[in-house]
């Protein structure tokens, strides 16, 4: 409660100075609106449903294309660790894809899908993957051997010891893999959806876009600001369990 | 369903045979004979220690009768049946105590009884509960193991390598890195569990006079090629104080004797 109360505080002040601000008339309303102009922004903007149906829209696409890259990298992180072929070939691709910010895939994306949200999910396919691929990748080849020895002592072999030691023991690396593979996914498909306009439905990032040719700054302040606090729930809701399993279990710290 | 009963009774424990066995490795491009042509009978509940310089081939040994690892040459066996891979019948001990950092202290204790059928959820926590009582831990089920003192950790690597009800006990420098004080309890606890729970167990050290505490037998091993030196046996009533008078001059002979044996590798 109390962490709660110096938190809503210093927000509260932060938007206070804000509003100083565009009272001094220091820049034009038209550069800096009023945190009373985006709060009235929003507020319409929740009454009419865009800004609900935008952000399900991103949300989903998110989910589903985030869920993709994690189903895709999670086995492929495993295999890659574990054979050398694969370290060595899908492994080094993967190295390489990594460090490709993944909106550059927009271009091609829109050659090979068009305007549709196959297009959309797979740049966010591409931010998701190679990241979790690496983190788990990373993870199981920081093994400590004597987990899986002391698990074959036991009698656990093949598909087994894969489920129940290989992976939970890396599971700090596989949970800061996926939790970089959610932030990259992120701004790859907000990247994505200013850049774009998919006939298929309008997502936050399309809301922004529209805001800035409309030189609607409430508007453009507004989204940001949803698409922050999606991306601080998205943090407390999917990885904070996580988190703190590993405190309990591992005694890491808790950031 | 099996009894919990069942479960928990004292079964004999297993003979082994180490039959002309040989192992080496390619070590920084050279190859190093951790074992050769060892042969060695243990028997039926006997506590054998294996003592030697690093790198004489006992934790190799060890490794080879856990099926871990596979002789070059020779055979092991247990109650006559050749070793062809790890198996619930010979549980390990590790040195470093490999516990699972992703499950609580019951969890691990559990780990192998889930890989042993027949029984149901419960029963595991009761057979998990009686080792953890049998080591002294109870009341730390429900713990996480980074809670735990390093005496602690190694109690409950005990009690995981006991509850699938072993015949064979293979012990790798379990208190190796623990405190002089933590591993006279230790020394205490496990004669008496040996004694309640018979079993058969090889524990390898490179500290005599743990081994002349604990064993029924002290075998002495050679480095470069790991040879079997010589064997004593300890006769000494149990159960033994490490700081008693005897045991300190058993330890001395045998220290001498293992001097010896390095001295004439040395010489070599």
């Amino acid at each position: 409660m109390k962490r709660f109360t110096r938190a809503l505080i210093f927000f509260a002040s932060l938007a206070a100075i804000w509003q100083i601000i565009c009272w001094l008339r220091i820049w034009s309303p038209v550069l800096l609106p009023s945190p009373i102009t985006v709060s009235r922004y929003l507020w319409e903007a929740m009454l009419d449903g865009t800004l609900a149906i935008a952000s399900w829209i991103t949300i989903k696409r998110l989910l589903i294309g985030y869920g993709i890259g994690c189903a895709l990298g999670l086995p492929l992180g495993l295999m890659t660790a574990r054979s050398k072929f694969l370290g060595d070939t899908i492994g080094l691709l993967a190295l390489g894809l990594q460090t490709l910010p993944s909106v550059c895939w927009v271009p091609l994306a829109i050659l090979w899908f068009q305007q549709t949200e196959a297009a959309m999910l797979f740049v966010v396919v591409m931010g998701t993957l190679w990241s979790v691929l690496i983190a788990v990748d990373n993870g199981v080849r920081s093994l400590p051997p004597i987990f899986v020895r002391a698990a074959r002592t036991m009698g656990s072999e093949g598909a087994h010891t894969l489920v129940k030691v290989v992976l939970p023991a890396s599971l700090p690396y596989v949970v800061s893999g996926m939790k970089q593979g959610w932030a990259f996914a992120w701004r790859s498909l907000m990247g994505a959806e200013i850049y774009v306009t998919i006939l298929s439905g309008y997502g936050l990032g399309q809301l922004l876009h529209f805001g800035r040719e409309l030189g609607a700054m409430d508007q453009v302040v507004g989204v940001m600001l949803v698409i922050v606090v999606i991306g601080l729930l998205a943090d407390k809701i999917l990885f904070s369990p996580w988190e703190n399993f590993m405190h309990r279990r591992w005694g890491t710290s808790r950031d | 369903m099996m009894d919990i009963q069942e479960e928990l009774q004292n079964i004999v424990p297993a003979k082994l045979k180490v039959d002309d066995v040989s192992k080496s490795f390619a070590a920084r491009g050279r190859r190093v004979q951790a074992l050769d042509h060892v042969n060695l009978e243990v028997g039926e509940g006997e506590f054998v220690c294996l003592v030697g310089p690093s790198g004489c081939g006992k934790s190799t040994l060890l490794n080879l009768i856990a099926g871990l690892d596979t002789p070059d040459n020779g055979s092991l066996l247990t109650d006559g049946r050749k070793v062809e891979g790890p198996g619930r019948d010979r549980m390990v001990m590790f040195q470093e105590h490999a516990l699972f950092p992703w499950l609580d202290v019951t969890g691990n204790v559990m780990f192998g009884l889930k890989l042993k059928p027949g029984l149901t959820r419960k029963d595991r926590r009761e057979v998990a509960r009686y080792y953890l009582k049998l080591v002294g831990l109870e009341q730390f089920m429900d713990s996480n193991v980074h809670e735990l003192s390093g005496g602690m950790k190694q109690r409950v690597a005990l009690a995981r390598a006991l509850a699938p009800n072993p015949r064979v006990l293979l012990m790798d420098e379990p208190f190796a890195a623990l405190d002089a004080m933590t591993r006279e309890n230790l020394y205490a606890d496990l004669q008496k569990i040996w004694a309640a729970r018979r079993k058969t167990i090889i524990f390898v050290t490179h500290n005599v006079r743990e081994a002349v505490c604990l064993g029924d037998r002290v075998i002495l091993f050679s480095a470069n090629p790991g040879r079997i030196r010589e064997e004593f046996k300890v006769t000494l009533p149990r159960p033994r104080d490490i700081n008693s008078v005897e045991l300190a001059a058993m330890a001395t002979e045998i220290t001498r004797a293992l001097k010896q044996h390095t001295k004439v590798e040395v010489a070599v």
